[in-house]
């Protein structure tokens, strides 16, 4: 099991996470604004998450922190 | 078990930089470089004139700020100043590096000065608006080249890892890129190796970054990546150009 | 009646150049002058010019520095960095005595300093700006429609004098939109017989050259151009004057520093106070008449500059430091407000007491 934590209000929403997971269970929300005005990335299937950090490797902004 | 955290060497403030833009992967691999070779508390880095400019705010060691293309020669007075005791690294643009700091450059390279210089190589000038840079490809539209790079006018671009290898000074010289996760990882193993030649005294090495531009390229950041492996890679093929270490070891 | 288009400062400057016959930019990209390399990008392959992105405003003046050899009109622009670079280059133009234009839109600074506007390259433009003795002549626009006429106007001097011309505007100026007519009768350009074209075999060689290790040449050489100089500063010095005429209290202004004061003038005007405005529109010759002629019946003088204070000097040696002149300034990229220039105006007038 892996937890994923995301700073959601430093998200950019550029998308390099969402393209990058290898089990395409990362997503930008589009119904959610944070605080820079982005649509943030987030989980949507938290169970097969594996923790590869592909999504952590990709982020310019290193707002994910991966723990297994 | 954290599997995966920001570095302690990368400071936990927001970077500027535009979204997708490849810059703060390239930053963090430079942090994680410094965090596993336990030298925070002696590097010192070089910020350039150009996108990462402010790049003096975002590492946790202390920071210069050069004027445009001269951060080889003041990295050279920062190592020579204490060349036991300081780690130093610069962190150029192609602008920076390629253009007005070509000379800069090639000296450093040639006097094998025990530097590490990360090379981030967009093909386009960024901060300024996205005019062309010495590195831009034939045909490559740019606020400078509004009708297309047109060789016959402005030449070609430059390929400094190909260019420097020519010279007997330079250590290491790779050529890498940040655009999916294996090559992520290989350019994390060219950065901490380019540190570690430094460390070891083998002197001058070079980590040449093909790097994407989204807002000043038009695209949008996957497709940015994208461009990468379809135009950059082409014409400036990733590996290794010079190893003076592992050609010595063969000798043997 | 002229057509009149909307255009930038810095675009006004390249459009005007091109319509002055000026075929060859070579520059680099520095904000807040970049509109200027991107305009010429654009119309220079049109119309058979060059336009270059030089590795560095170094080798921009250089290239500069070539086509000026072979007597043709030349320009490049910068902003105040670059302009520290191209130095060594500018002494070479004058030591050479080549006709160019260079045009520096000014920034905070020093060092890196900021992007927003600054009159700090004041000293730089009009004490030459690198090393020697020599002077440029020093165009000071203060409206879009004078980016584009001073652009004319510095390559015909330019021309006429064999020296080479700076436009020094501030940002604000590169930066701003107005309306601009384009129509201008510009001046035939003069033979330059000395020029490097070629002997064909049919003249003896022309050399460019700036280096005299005899010192007695060197010394005639400058000699002479001192001569030439006073010719330049005796017929080309330009102002504007608002208000002059009997005025107690002389603002001193230029770009747009002089635009803010007008304001804060016509403010000073309608609270009573007998306030006026001088313009100097070149730097370099400094206008120094208008400011003679003030100082015999003005109270005060305030220099308005976006700097520490530098023109302030030259309002001190022109009018000999016969009247108090003090300075209200910003740095660092802030612009005075007229609130600002009608405080100091008021000082001044209350005898220098708040």
């Amino acid at each position: 099991m892996a937890k994923l934590t995301f700073k959601t209000d430093n998200c950019k929403g550029c998308g390099l996470c969402v393209e990058a997971c290898p089990k395409h269970i990362l997503r930008l929300a589009e119904e959610k604004i944070n605080k820079k005005g982005h649509h943030p990335a987030e989980l949507t299937d938290e169970a097969a998450c594996v923790g590869c950090a592909t999504c952590a490797l990709m982020c310019p902004d290193c707002i994910i922190k991966v723990e297994r | 078990m954290v599997v995966f955290d920001k570095p302690h060497a990368l400071l936990d403030v927001p970077l500027h930089y535009c979204p997708g833009c490849t810059h703060g992967i390239i930053h963090r691999l430079v942090a994680e470089a410094i965090d596993e070779l336990g030298i925070e508390g002696k590097t010192i880095g070089i910020a350039p004139v150009g996108c990462s400019v402010m790049a003096y705010d975002y590492f946790a060691c202390d920071m210069i700020e050069a004027a445009h293309g001269r951060a080889p020669a003041v990295a050279t007075g920062v190592k020579r100043a204490d060349p036991e005791g300081h780690i130093v690294f610069t962190y150029q643009g192609d602008g920076d590096l390629a253009s007005i700091g070509m000379a800069e450059t090639v000296h450093a390279a040639a006097r094998n000065e025990n530097i590490t210089v990360i090379f981030i190589n967009n093909a386009i000038y960024g901060m300024t608006g996205g005019q062309m840079a010495p590195t831009s490809l034939p045909g490559q539209v740019t606020q400078t080249s509004p009708y297309g790079r047109d060789p016959k006018l402005c030449g070609y671009p430059i390929k400094v890892c190909e260019m420097l290898s020519e010279l007997d000074g330079p250590e290491y010289l790779e050529r890498v890129t940040v655009n999916n996760a294996k090559n992520v990882r290989t350019a994390k193993k060219a950065i901490k190796k380019a540190f570690q030649n430094q460390i070891d005294g083998k002197g001058f090495s070079l980590i040449e970054v093909l790097s994407s531009c989204p807002t000043n390229w038009g695209m949008t950041p996957s497709a940015a990546l994208k461009w990468i492996d379809e135009k950059m890679i082409p014409y400036y093929p990733l590996g290794v150009y010079k190893d003076r270490s592992a050609e010595k070891e063969e000798a043997k | 009646m002229a057509d009149k288009v909307l255009m930038k400062g810095n675009e006004a400057i390249a459009e005007a150049a091109i319509r002055a016959g000026c075929r060859h930019y070579f520059g680099y990209p520095i904000t807040p002058q970049t509109e200027v390399a991107a305009y010429m990008a654009k119309v220079m392959p049109k119309i058979g010019g060059t336009f270059l992105q030089a590795e560095s405003e170094i080798a921009a003046i250089n290239m500069v520095y070539g086509v000026a050899s072979c007597g043709l009109r030349v320009m490049t622009s910068s902003s105040s960095p670059g302009i520290s670079l191209k130095g060594e280059g500018l002494s070479y133009l004058a030591g050479a005595d080549l006709p160019a234009l260079v045009v520096n839109v000014q920034r905070g600074g020093p060092g890196l300093g900021g992007i927003q506007p600054s009159q700090s390259d004041y000293f730089q433009a009009t004490r030459g700006g690198g090393h020697g003795d020599y002077h440029m002549i020093v165009l000071a626009p203060s409206s879009v429609q004078e980016m584009a006429e001073l652009t004319v106007k510095g390559f015909e001097l330019a021309d006429k004098y064999r020296m080479t011309s700076m436009i020094l505007a501030d940002g604000t100026m590169g930066q701003m939109m107005e309306p601009v007519s384009l129509d201008f009768d510009v001046a035939p350009m003069p033979e330059k017989p000395w020029a490097t074209t070629g002997t064909k075999m049919a003249r003896e060689h022309n050399i460019i050259n700036s280096l005299y290790l005899k010192p007695d040449e060197l010394e005639k050489g400058n000699f002479d151009r001192y001569e030439k100089y006073k010719i330049v500063e005796e017929n080309e010095a330009r102002y504007d004057e608002y208000l002059t005429d009997d005025a107690d209290i002389i603002v001193a202004a230029f770009g747009i520093a002089a635009r803010v004061s007008r304001n804060a003038v016509n403010e000073a005007r309608s609270l009573g106070i007998k306030a006026g405005l001088i313009r100097p529109i070149t730097l370099w010759p400094f206008p120094k008449a208008p400011f003679m002629k003030a100082a015999e019946t003005a109270k005060a003088m305030i220099s308005v500059e976006l700097s520490m204070g530098q023109m302030i000097e030259d309002v001190r040696l022109a009018t000999e430091c016969r009247v108090p002149v003090t300075l209200c300034n910003r740095a660092g990229g802030m612009i005075p407000s007229p609130a600002q220039v009608l405080e100091a105006i008021k000082i001044a007038a209350n005898g220098g007491e708040n």
